[in-house]
This record gives structure tokens, C-alpha cells and sequence, in this order.
């Protein structure tokens, strides 16, 4: 970019950040819910005294230099924030867009006679311009794929929960497909409670378990053996009619496995297992 | 040479394992727990493993054998405090020891050896002579 450019435009820069502000809340996409107007404000202009400040340099295409780390520092930053903060990608798309479209018009306005040099320094700015809205979808595609592996880190957290249903009996209901990371998780958190709480008894409710297969079933094996080398007691219940077919047919053999049909059942048999009896009061009898 | 105590208690023995196994010492082991059951004709073994936080194949398979061979000799083997790692690493080495109670804590551990045993008073009579001669 020529040194006339350069001066012209850092002159400008108030004008172009107005411009540009201008745009952006005219702008349908405008999110003042995520985004407050002075906020939106403050990261439009720190992006523009940075980028300004480096438009005299040669490199002017190459954005791998170190000169343009501050600038894609800052877009990074705005790219991330905005992923975490749910905006859009066209959202944050023309939040690059708009500052060209304000640079190119203040540069129209300024170069009105010339029409070589203003087609040179169009140029050269929408090359730069679009090459920093790639590197702020890069940032903010980043930042969304974070927010995804965060989400399923949690998943995995609290689809196994161990509910303590009584004293000294746990239960287990597991949700979704178990596969071996899965179950390996399941274990631990159940034998650990089990430790914790010294139950007894432990019911491991698959009814949320989509599809049980030999591999599934090796798994829910591996639990329960498991469960009683440590001393305590685990049964299996919910188990659906179709999953009952489905393990006969497998060949599975769950014969030296306690398996109820139903939580409830399960828990029944628990109350047994320790002695306990649940009764009707009559209520209209007074003490 | 280390030695793992094995203690009398009644018509029990106690064995609390709190150094890590190491191949030797559980031969030993298992030489001197068969000994002492047929010695004090003891009905049933305790064996605590809660200091136990390493397990191999080797050790998962002298705990099975400990429970057979106490079986033969008419006494039952409970084992206690298994850690949830350790219970992991035998399921996963293929051992859930079969033939072997488990119990959580050594005291429910003494309730089912207890609720297993008939403790008859014959037995008792036994002991009582057995204290009276060793003193």
C-alpha cells in the first residue's frame, strides 16, 4: 500500500470507525442481547488501531508475519468470545465484512478522481480483509469445536449418576449406549461409591440402554462381577422384553446374575436381601 | 524373610495383608494359611486386602486357590476391603474368583463368616480345652 494510503487512512481513522459503527448497527444481525453498543464499540476500535497501525508494512499479503500477530491476536480473541457467547457465524462474518465495506468507502471518498489508484488500493484492501475473515472463522469454528468437547466432557459426567436409593443400596440408571470408556466409567464411579457408602446392594437400571448386544452385555458382566469382588451384591433390572430376546437369542447367559424386570422389583428384592419390610399404615389410626 | 501374621480368632483366622504382595511372600502364605487351618481346625478364613492397591494375574490366582483349598479343609474363605481399582484389574485379567466370598468391610465380613458357620458349642468346648492346654 502506498504511503499516501497509509496517511490518508490512519487520518480517517475516527471517520472509518464511525462508518463502520454505523454499519454494524444498522446491521439486521445486530446482537445487543449477547453484545452491549459500548462494548461492540471498544472491540471495533482496538481492532482498528491495530490494523491501521500496521497497514504501512511491505508485508502486506503475507499474514504469517509477526507484524500481524497483535491484529489476529485481537480478531482471535473477538472470534472466541463471540463462539463462547452463541453468535452466529454469519453473525461474526460481517462483523469483518462491515469494517471493509467502511474502509472501502472512506477510500471511494477520498480517491474520487483517480480510478487506477483506487482500483490498486481496493485491491489490496479486500485481499486483506478477506484473508482476516478466514482467520476469523478459523478462530471461531476453534472456539465452537471447544465448546462442543466441553459439552460432551459433561455429558459424560452426568449421565452416570449413582443415586443412593436407600441406606446400603445404590442404583445405577444408565442412559444411552455403553460402550467400554463408558463402562469403565460406570464402574468406577459405582465401585467407588459403593466404597464410600458401604452398600450392599447395588441395581444397575438399564431400561434408558437402547440396544443391548454381546458386547454391551460383556460390559454389564464385567459390572456386576466386579461389584462382587468388592463384597456387594449388584442386580440388573429394566430389562425390556425386547432386550430379554435379543440376550437369549445371543446366547448370553445371565443365569448367575440377579435380573428384575423393573426398578421397583429390584428394589423389593433388596428390601428382603436386608431384612427391611415396607408397610401400609392406616392412617385414620392414631397413636 | 517377610511373614504375613495369621491370627486366631475363635473358630476363624485373620489375615490382614497390608504390605503389597509380592510373589515369594504369597506362596508363603498360602503354605502357612493351609498349615494353620488344618492346625487350629479353623471353620473360616479372613482375608483383608484393603492395603492391597496392586494385583497381578499371579495374585488374583492365589486368593483362588487359598479358597479352594481351605473348601477342601471344610473352612470357608471370606475376602475383604477389596479396593475398586483392584476389583477392576481382575475382572479385566479374566479372575472374578470364583468360589470366593467378598464382603465390603471386615465386619460384615465376620457377620457372614458368622451367618455361613454354624458355630456349634462342641466347638467352642474345643477351643476353651485347646486355650486351657497352651496355658
Amino acid at each position: 500500500m502506498s504511503l499516501k494510503t497509509h496517511q490518508l487512512l490512519q487520518k480517517k481513522k475516527k471517520i472509518i470507525l464511525e462508518l463502520w459503527m454505523k454499519n454494524q448497527l444498522a446491521d439486521e444481525g445486530l446482537r445487543e442481547d449477547l453484545i452491549s453498543n459500548e462494548e461492540l464499540r471498544m472491540q471495533s476500535e482496538e481492532l482498528i488501531d491495530a490494523l491501521i497501525g500496521n497497514l504501512s508494512g511491505a508485508n502486506f499479503t503475507n499474514l504469517d508475519s509477526e507484524e500481524w500477530n497483535p491484529v489476529i491476536e485481537i480478531l482471535g480473541g473477538i472470534a472466541i468470545t463471540r463462539a463462547r457467547q452463541g453468535f452466529s457465524p454469519r453473525e461474526t462474518g460481517n462483523f469483518v465484512f462491515s469494517l471493509k465495506e467502511a474502509i472501502l468507502e472512506v477510500l471511494q471518498g477520498e480517491i474520487p478522481n483517480d480510478a487506477k489508484a483506487l482500483y490498486a488500493e481496493s485491491t489490496k484492501i479486500n485481499r486483506l480483509m478477506d484473508n482476516l475473515s478466514v482467520v476469523t472463522f478459523e478462530t471461531f469454528i476453534k472456539g465452537r469445536e471447544e465448546v462442543i468437547l466441553r459439552q460432551t466432557d459433561e455429558i459424560t459426567e452426568i449421565s452416570t449418576p449413582v443415586i443412593r436409593v436407600w441406606d446400603g443400596i445404590l442404583a445405577l440408571p444408565i442412559i444411552g449406549t455403553l460402550d467400554s470408556a463408558r463402562t469403565q466409567i460406570v464402574m468406577e464411579n459405582l465401585l467407588q461409591e459403593i466404597v464410600e457408602t458401604g452398600s450392599s446392594i447395588a441395581i444397575l437400571d438399564i431400561s434408558g440402554v437402547p440396544a443391548v448386544d454381546s458386547l454391551v452385555a460383556q460390559h454389564l458382566i464385567k459390572t456386576v462381577s466386579a461389584t462382587r469382588l468388592m463384597g456387594a451384591e449388584c442386580i440388573i433390572s429394566g430389562i425390556r422384553p425386547e432386550i430379554a430376546q435379543t440376550v437369549v437369542h445371543l446366547g448370553i447367559d445371565l443365569s448367575n446374575i440377579i435380573t428384575k424386570a423393573t426398578l421397583a422389583s429390584a428394589l423389593a428384592y433388596s428390601f428382603r436381601a436386608m431384612r427391611l419390610e415396607v408397610r401400609k399404615i392406616n392412617s385414620l389410626q392414631k397413636n | 524373610m517377610d511373614k504375613i501374621p495369621i491370627l486366631r480368632m475363635g473358630a476363624f483366622l485373620l489375615v490382614t495383608i497390608q504390605v503389597d504382595l509380592y510373589d515369594r511372600l504369597a506362596l508363603n502364605l498360602e503354605a502357612d494359611l493351609v498349615q494353620m487351618v488344618n492346625n487350629t481346625n479353623a471353620k473360616g478364613v479372613l482375608i483383608d486386602i484393603s492395603a492391597v492397591s496392586i494385583v497381578d494375574s499371579f495374585m488374583g490366582r492365589i486368593i483362588g486357590n487359598i479358597a479352594s483349598m481351605s473348601k477342601i479343609l471344610d473352612a470357608e474363605t471370606v475376602v475383604v476391603g477389596m479396593q475398586p481399582a483392584v476389583a477392576i484389574t481382575l475382572i479385566e485379567l479374566g479372575l472374578p474368583l470364583k468360589g470366593v466370598h467378598t464382603a465390603l468391610d471386615m465386619e460384615k465380613g465376620m457377620n457372614l463368616l458368622k451367618s455361613m458357620i454354624e458355630v456349634t458349642e462342641e466347638d467352642e468346648d474345643q477351643e476353651q480345652d485347646d486355650d486351657l492346654i497352651a496355658e
